[in-house]
């Protein structure tokens, strides 16, 4: 019989510290779908979704009842949608946002909760379709509920696509504007990525890269409140203390994820792609990655010393993880989303957590600047700056960062922006009052790093 | 297949009664049962074994669900997999 202790614990982890799987994503390619005729594209692609996702709700469901353990998100990821507008003929804005509504009209009929993949990889240049694409994004997303879109701009092998960094800080600014009445909420639905990963299950920047297989399923897994709960019981312990201890939890709460991953794969009849072992917090209280952090000894997170907190983290993360699954992937490590985490919120309230501080964090997180919200009066230049500061971060470090950022319309600092649900509530962030627009201006692309010539 | 089903309450008259009762009437079979006092509460551990053609995991938590609210108690019925991919390797 197993043992009793054990059990309590998994139970504990479910029921009281917000253990749980936070998506299974499907990743479905829509390269089948490409047609010059726009009706059959659409036609192509609401098939294929429908047909392939038709099961994976109930199936998540059913995994869930019988585990005992919540399976929060169901989502789809799809082949970036360039693909298919390059294959268009005479592509215009408004055939690509026909295949925007396409996927939200069968990403609803089957169920799931958001899908990924209206995105466009232009990190050394843009083909005619990503353009366009690109141009399509505001309208794309005011006039859809549950679609996420991504842009990659740059990456470590290519650089940074500049002439994309200037037009993304517009995009982010026209899609705020066209969202208004619910205070820029297309900005939480648009990522801005350097170093893009394929077979990311997380949204909003999940997407199915090319060279991914047909259909795959990806699980993301969460769970910052066990994280929080272990380190409680080992409080003025030393370092190497608190990293086995993250590294045990993560160890554990991996392996529900390798679990999942690998029923869902066999009940759909999809093959496993990858566990993403990411802590991803939710709003909720006692699901906050800043909270973990604030145990490791700092008063406030985004204090002096909240890197080195979250290195640590992320690092043990990873160890931890790393064994206990057979594919590991994705963005694989902490998420600091600001609005999406209750710790982070009130870090970012209290003026502890600032942007220059969130910047410095993202150089040892998993991904970036994530769901930020800014004066509705920012720039557009700033917003590209932003953009850029952060891609370089990533392009240097040969990581993935990405900018989720939400110039909040006719809001300023010291207002709040409410989205709601997994998304969150967060304070309006100050950004600098000087210019960066002469350099945003320059455009052409920043060339590869020298650390990118490793053959 | 098989399940884990937990028990977390007021230690009170009649709880393995009641759910090894619940159990029975659904064609469940209790193969293995300990029961200790963790944290000062009653904490019941079974394994159970059942025809997944004759009733569900779901079927079972839900005739649970019964007792659990009658006696205020926390019951879960859960694939063993789970803890046994947790804690091993």
């Amino acid at each position: 019989m197993i043992n009793p202790f054990e059990i309590i614990e998994t139970i504990n982890m479910i029921d009281n510290e917000n253990l749980d799987i936070r998506t299974i994503t499907m990743g479905i390619s829509l390269k089948s779908c490409a047609d010059p005729d726009i009706d059959r594209v659409c036609e192509k692609v609401y098939n294929k979704i429908t047909t392939y996702a038709k099961d994976l709700v109930k199936t998540g469901e059913d995994i869930e009842k019988q585990f005992g353990i919540p399976i929060i998100n169901k989502r789809i990821s799809v082949t970036p949608v360039a693909t298919l507008v390059d294959a268009l003929e005479n592509p215009d804005i408004d055939k690509c946002v026909r295949i925007a509504k396409t996927l939200d009209k069968a990403a609803k009929a089957v169920g799931v909760n958001f899908i990924g993949g209206y995105s466009a990889l232009v990190h050394k240049g843009f083909t005619n379709g990503e353009r366009i694409l690109i141009e399509s994004i505001p309208q794309a997303l005011s006039d859809t509920d549950i679609v996420c879109s991504s842009v990659n701009i740059g990456s470590t092998r290519a650089g940074i696509n500049m002439d994309a960094v200037k037009r993304m800080g517009e995009i982010v600014k026209e899609a705020a504007e066209l969202t208004k009445e619910t205070q820029g909420f297309a900005c939480a639905k648009l990522v801005v990525f350097c170093n893009a990963v394929e077979d990311n299950p997380f949204m909003a920047g999940a997407f199915l890269g090319e060279g991914e297989g047909e259909c795959v399923i990806n699980v993301g897994v969460s769970g910052p409140g066990v994280v929080k709960c272990a380190l409680e019981k080992v409080k003025g312990a030393d370092f190497g203390v608190v990293a086995e201890t993250i590294k045990k939890t993560a160890f554990k709460i991996t392996r529900m994820g390798q679990l999942v991953a690998q029923e869902a794969s066999k009940r759909l009849g999809v093959p496993f792609g990858i566990v993403d072992l990411s802590l991803a917090p939710t709003p909720a209280v006692g699901d906050s990655v800043a909270y973990i952090l604030e145990e490791m000894g700092l008063e406030k997170c985004g204090t002096h010393g909240t890197t080195a907190a979250l290195a640590l983290l992320n690092d043990a993360v990873k160890k931890g993880g790393v064994m206990a699954s057979g594919y590991v992937g994705g963005l694989s490590g902490a998420f600091i989303p600001v609005s999406e985490d209750a710790g982070m919120i009130a870090a970012a309230e209290c003026g502890a957590l600032s942007l220059e501080k969130l910047e410095a964090m993202t150089c040892v997180c998993s991904v970036g600047l994530d769901m930020i919200a800014v004066p509705g009066d920012t720039t557009a230049s700033t917003i590209s700056a932003i953009i850029a500061d952060e891609a370089a971060i990533g392009m240097i470090n040969q990581k993935t960062t990405a900018v989720r950022i939400i110039p909040a319309p006719g809001l300023s600092e010291g207002d709040t922006v409410e989205f709601g649900g997994l998304l969150g509530t967060g304070p309006i962030m100050s950004v600098k009052p000087y210019s960066s627009e002469k350099f945003v201006s320059r455009g052409g692309r920043i060339p590869a790093p020298i650390n990118s010539l490793k053959n | 297949m098989k399940a884990i089903v937990t028990v977390v309450g007021k230690d009170q008259k009649g709880i393995i009664a009641k759910v090894s009762n619940i159990l029975f009437e659904n064609s469940v079979n209790i193969i293995d049962i300990s029961q200790t006092i963790m944290q000062d509460m009653f904490t019941m551990i079974m394994m159970i074994e059942f025809d997944s053609k004759d009733v569900s995991i779901s079927d079972i938590n839900d005739k649970l669900a019964v007792a659990e609210k009658e006696m205020g108690l926390s019951i879960h019925v859960q694939r063993e997999e789970i803890f046994q991919s947790m804690h091993r390797i």
